[in-house]
């Protein structure tokens, strides 16, 4: 018998004032497997994720991680994920050092100088240690954000565009580094609007349409062409 | 069920209306003007209630987080807000021949001054809050500062100047006012808690209606 | 002791933020210098009326440069969503505004100081031999405002109208806290004993406490976003 799904949504309903978000959206997320969130802007996508990150209340259904429901027990979901949004979490005026000092303090760890350096080294930033956030690239910066999951070991990575704004390198060194995270075990749900390499490490594709789900299916078998033209069709059918 | 609270409530005020104005005798020293006691103290009265309840249901929503809890919250903030403006219009109205002035820095007419500030930045809050549920705990955390407040604002006020009449209702010991004003005050006071029900139970009602709506 | 770590991880990372960018700080103290030109200006230059109405300026000059410096509080955490990231660290969130407050009140003091010192200067005030009430005046006020203020000012960091709305919140629950201050201030001027005015300072006390209570125990719900 398989495992409980790491992540498992159920009649999910969120509503803005009189805008309906998100509209009975199911998903489940194994150990091991990471999901691509597509859709158009406004589709969900955000909102969904947040709702993973015990950021926003759902309004109807239930969203849990590790068995643990992320509106009634926020506390015990926190421990289990990591969420890399649109803001990398990190305070422009203090060096890559200091951040992840502060944030493994706040995680209420006690880490010597040698373990926040090599959390630094793990997401290949230990030349810029002592360097201010605010020079930093958008790559450099993510890199920031995830090395901080280095001490606090999520098991659930909640990612929002993490592709947007990098260049080749980063983009091949984040694929490799989430490649690494899912064979430990770990889930991964990943929102994005394009299709470009980051799907390869995606096991299914889910095309959230209009805060409904109108495709959820293993990527595998599609190519590149597949995909686009499955989009085209749910989109343009769905709004 | 409302409606007959209404109904009720529109009796009792004719009754206060009608034993404040026929039953209870004219003051001696300050001749009819006392009168306006009868709506005065009772909105005080009922003001300072809808506040404890806003308390109570702030409390009941961040540990429940029942949007019900939060309605009657924010209608009896509401409520309370209406009350309290009639309790400064009357103390106004009653201080101009009283007092020869429409407003003094006494220290009730002063402290409920606050009370009415403190609690219309409370529905400014509210309305200037987008998402409901976010509105909703910011509400909550404020109304339990806002409640807490009360009894600091009514001490650091009334040591800070006093020119009103001691309270002359809820003193222990001998009672000091005439048993027919007494009456004809309970009476209003009995009015203006049906007429608070009756708003607070409509304004739940409506603003459960807009949630539906909504949702 | 995770508890207190974690609260000074977050006086310790704002206090270097101010030394860094040094946003808040001058600006207040520039402002400061400001106010006590606009108390000269409108007030004239006569000595006695001045003397007559200084508890109020000084408690007045506080209060508009906290309600500045306080309302700012949060602002840095605005910056790439570093909110979030507070709000999803597991754990006791009132740590958070422990530490918030603790910063701000650093900050108030710090400015407070100077803002006593220019009034020295500039309207001979004297306060050789009264200083201890005075500063005890002054930190009991400070404690109660900022406790108020941390607290509100992450309530309407996040609302549109976050300068408006945040001096209208706070300036009416502030009013036990100024009274109590304003009048505690012209007695300790007036170089009476500090039991003269034994009922400000429990009143002070007291407000202190509910309003660091209510804060530790409210915070988490305002953090939520």
């Amino acid at each position: 018998m398989a495992p409980d799904p790491l992540v498992r949504v159920t009649g999910l309903r969120k509503t803005f004032g009189t805008r309906r978000v998100l509209d009975g959206v199911a998903l489940d997320v194994r150990a091991g497997e990471a999901v691509a969130l597509l859709g158009p802007n406004g589709a969900g996508k955000t909102t969904l994720l947040k709702i993973l990150a015990t950021l926003v209340r759902p309004t109807r259904g239930a969203a849990a991680i590790g068995g643990q429901d992320c509106a009634r027990r926020p506390e015990d979901v926190r421990r289990l994920i990591g969420l890399v949004a649109h803001g990398a979490h990190v305070y422009e005026d203090l060096t890559a050092l200091e951040n992840l000092r502060f944030w493994a303090a706040l995680w209420g760890l006690r880490l010597p100088a040698s373990d926040l350096a090599a959390a630094l080294a793990d997401v290949e930033l230990e030349r810029h240690a002592g360097e201010r956030v605010r020079t930093f690239s958008e790559g450099m910066r993510r890199r920031l954000s995830l090395a901080r999951f280095v001490f606090a070991r999520p098991r659930v990575l909640l990612l929002d565009e993490p592709f947007a704004g990098l260049d080749q390198r980063a983009r091949k060194w984040l694929e490799e580094y989430l490649q690494a995270f899912k064979a430990g075990g770990g889930a991964i749900v990943m929102a994005t609007h394009s299709f470009g390499r980051e799907l390869a490490i995606a096991d299914r594709l889910a095309i959230l349409v209009a805060g409904r789900i109108a495709l959820d299916t293993p990527r595998a078998a599609l190519t590149s062409d597949d995909v686009q033209r499955l989009y085209a069709l749910h989109t343009e059918n769905g709004s | 069920m409302t409606r007959v609270l209404g109904w009720l409530a529109v009796v009792a005020l004719l009754a206060g209306l009608a034993v404040g104005f026929g039953v209870a005798p004219r003051e001696v020293t300050q001749g009819n003007v006392q009168r306006i006691m009868y709506v005065h103290v009772p909105s005080v009265l009922v003001a300072y209630l809808a506040f404890a309840v806003v308390f109570v249901a702030s409390v009941a929503y961040l540990a429940r987080r029942a949007e019900a809890a939060d309605r009657i919250a924010h209608a009896s903030a509401e409520v309370g807000v209406l009350f309290t403006g009639i309790t400064i219009a009357t103390g106004s109205i009653w201080g101009k021949p009283t007092w020869g002035t429409w407003w003094t820095w006494d220290a009730r007419l002063t402290s409920v001054a606050i009370l009415f500030v403190m609690y219309l930045g409370y529905l400014l809050l509210r309305g200037m809050v987008e998402d409901r549920e976010r509105g909703a705990r910011y509400a909550a955390v404020l109304g339990i500062v806002a409640a807490l407040n009360v009894p600091l604002v009514h001490f650091s006020v009334v040591w800070w100047r006093t020119l009103h009449q001691p309270p002359s209702l809820l003193k222990p010991g001998t009672p000091t006012i005439a048993s027919a004003i007494l009456a004809a005050l309970l009476v209003n006071v009995l009015a203006h808690a049906l007429l608070y029900a009756y708003f607070l139970a409509k304004r739940v009602r409506i603003l459960r209606r807009e949630q539906e709506a909504s949702a | 002791m995770t508890y207190a770590r974690r609260a000074w991880a977050v006086v310790w990372k704002d206090l270097l933020v101010e030394r860094r960018s040094k946003e808040t700080l001058n600006a207040l103290f520039f402002f400061s210098l400001l106010l006590l030109f606009v108390f000269q200006f409108t007030l004239g230059p006569d000595r006695e009326r001045l003397a007559a109405v200084l508890p109020g300026l000084l408690w007045l000059g506080f209060i508009l440069s906290g309600l500045l410096g306080l309302g700012r509080t949060f602002l840095v955490e605005r910056e790439n969503d570093c909110w979030e990231g507070l709000l999803l660290a597991p754990g006791d969130k009132s740590a958070i505004y422990v530490g918030k407050l603790a910063g701000n009140l650093l900050l108030m003091l710090v400015v407070e100081a100077v803002l006593v010192a220019m009034f020295v200067v500039f309207f001979n005030v004297d306060v050789g031999g009264v200083w201890p009430g005075l500063a005890l005046v002054i930190v009991l006020g400070t404690i109660g405002f900022a406790a108020v203020g941390t607290l509100f000012a992450a309530m309407t960091a996040q609302v549109r109208a976050r300068e408006l709305l945040f001096p209208v919140l706070l300036l009416p629950v502030q009013v036990p806290i100024l009274l109590a201050t304003v009048k505690a201030t012209e007695a300790v001027l007036l170089g009476e004993p500090l039991a003269a005015v034994a009922d400000w300072l429990k009143l002070l006390v007291a407000a202190d406490l509910i309003y660091v209570v209510v804060g530790v125990l409210t915070f988490e719900f305002v953090l939520e976003g």
